[in-house]
């Protein structure tokens, strides 16, 4: 009996804490919301250790952190954000914490197409964002499984960056450009001649080709980047895509990073949007 | 009639409730643009500080860290030739060797002449050509870059690519893995002449933390860090970035 008078008036405040989040997202709208977001979620590793968790612990409370502030993105009405969940240079840690890595990256891949995931709940399209044939075939299967059980989804969507760096993403975009030049070329019977037909018009690869191979073409360039642990540096995340991107760099650990963090950097965005605004058109 | 005084009633309420929420979003940007004026002022203080050594933890700047300095500058701000001179003349004192200064416009590629010219009678500076290598650890190598040595350099590279992965495929179709490599770009940029190194620290001195088209390729690893306006350039400041930067650990991803 007192059990379900404790649950019943957890459900209350539940329900009064997001009527007070709305009114504070209807108070932000009142200026810009950025359309797209990115996070480079730093700090699980250091939060564990802060808190005397066991290894592994600090990724499984940040991935709680993500799905709130996933929330709260999708709640303010931001179409597009992108996740830095695992980058190609994270496979050089320790085999047993890649491990640990992966198998929560799949438990919750697996979770995300479940029925009442927030991803169905707010109608989100997953992308995931990388060179994938780096991941292990589990993990693989079950991310390319996600991406097809979201495909309808059109309200917003997620891109979640694994087994990716800028660089990589790059030279594959620049692959991918040439062997389509190369299609081109072999369909118009030029072969060798493709080096004359470089000579006349120049350039054959424009920057147009690159950018449409790009993994992040699924998504505008973002409008602020987050990373969380006061760390300045974007390592080799959406480097080609932040040229007018806000970069916001809080002292917090992701794992420990909550509402007030994000209502305040959407105020920082709102204070600097206009010059990025402006720059970006300039551009 | 009883539906249109009910309607008259509602359309009140909501433009008060859209006055009272302008209201509310106005006065949370006043709290904000409060919070970073006091914080502007505590770091002016701290800046006249440290410039007047009276911190002694900002006193020796150990530089190994820093092998190469990039500095964004907004472009409306880059034709103030003194105040890019003044700050060279700053890093100069600091002990900095290689820079990179950056606009997006490519402002200040074009008063290069002006701005060595003020330097080299400050027997400061030598651009470092080609095919030179600097022994004279007394001068400054100083780079200039602008948008074009990103995107579009990245594209020109990917055309030199091209052309090997033609070959390739005329003559025999085996694709080899060395080709389509980070490296491989890499070597391509340097045969256009983007041969910059990758920067240890970048300062941005403009309104807003933003890396404005810094060359992507350049930027995996580099600090970021936001200087401010160019009009309100301290040397405090700058010696401060410099010591926080020598403070960072990075793992590199392990």
């Amino acid at each position: 009996m007192e059990t379900n008078r404790g649950t019943e008036l957890d459900g209350i405040f539940e329900k009064f804490v997001m009527f007070l989040r709305k009114c504070a997202f209807q108070v932000l709208s009142v200026g810009p919301i950025p359309t797209h977001i990115a996070f480079i979620m730093d700090g699980n590793r250091r939060y564990s250790k802060k808190q005397n968790l066991v290894e592994g612990a600090g990724h499984r409370v940040g991935f709680s952190a993500l799905m709130s502030l996933l929330m709260y993105c999708y709640e303010l009405g931001v179409k597009y954000v992108t996740i830095y969940a695992f980058s190609i240079d994270n496979f050089r840690r320790r085999p047993e914490e890649v491990q640990s890595v992966m198998d929560l990256m799949q438990e919750k891949i697996e979770g995300l197409i479940e029925k009442e995931s927030i991803v169905n709940r707010y109608g989100v399209r997953v992308y995931f964002v990388g060179n994938l044939k780096l991941l292990s075939d589990p993990v693989r299967l079950a991310a390319e499984r996600a991406m097809a059980a979201t495909a309808k989804n059109s309200k917003a969507v997620l891109s979640i960056c694994v087994a990716y760096t800028s660089t990589n993403e790059i030279m594959h975009a620049v692959q991918e450009s040439c062997k389509e030049k190369w299609d081109e070329i072999t369909m118009l019977g030029a072969g060798e001649a493709g080096y004359d037909l470089i000579g006349l018009k120049g350039n054959l690869i424009k920057l147009a080709d690159i950018e449409k191979h790009m993994y992040m073409a699924v998504a505008p360039d973002p409008d602020i980047l987050i990373r969380t642990s006061g760390e300045t540096r974007l390592s080799n995340f959406l480097l080609w895509q932040s040229a007018y991107c806000y970069l916001y760099s809080p002292s917090v650990l992701w794992p420990e990073i909550g509402f007030r963090h994000f209502f305040w950097a959407i105020l920082n965005y709102q204070q600097n949007h206009l010059y990025l605004d402006k720059k970006r058109k300039q551009s | 009639m009883g539906f249109r005084v009910v309607q008259f009633v509602w359309s009140g309420v909501t433009h008060i409730a859209s006055l009272g929420l302008q209201l509310l979003w106005h006065f949370l940007h006043l709290i904000v643009n409060m919070w970073y004026s006091m914080f502007s002022i505590i770091c002016m203080i701290e800046s006249y500080l440290i410039s007047a050594g009276a911190l002694k933890s900002y006193k020796s700047l150990y530089l190994g860290k820093i092998r190469h300095l990039a500095i964004v500058v907004d472009s409306e701000d880059a034709c103030q030739t003194s105040k890019i001179v003044e700050l060279l003349q700053w890093l100069d004192i600091v002990g900095i060797r290689n820079v990179c200064l950056y606009d997006s416009d490519g402002v200040m590629k074009k008063s290069k002449g002006a701005i060595l010219q003020k330097l080299n009678s400050l027997k400061l500076s030598e651009e470092a050509d080609v095919n030179d290598t600097l022994h004279d650890q007394d001068h400054m190598t100083i780079e200039f870059a602008s948008y074009v040595d990103g995107k579009e350099a990245v594209t020109k590279a990917a055309n030199l690519i091209f052309v090997e992965y033609l070959k390739q495929q005329n003559s025999g179709g085996h694709c080899d893995g060395h080709i389509f490599t980070e490296s491989h770009m890499t070597e391509a940029l340097h045969a256009i002449g983007c041969k910059g190194p990758e920067p240890d620290l970048l300062l941005v001195y403009g309104p807003v933390r933003c890396h404005l088209g810094f060359p992507a390729w350049r930027i995996r690893y580099t600090e970021i860090v936001h200087m401010g306006p160019l009009n309100a350039m301290r040397y405090g400041s700058l010696v401060k970035a410099i010591y926080m930067f020598m403070m960072v650990h990075q793992n590199y991803g392990t």
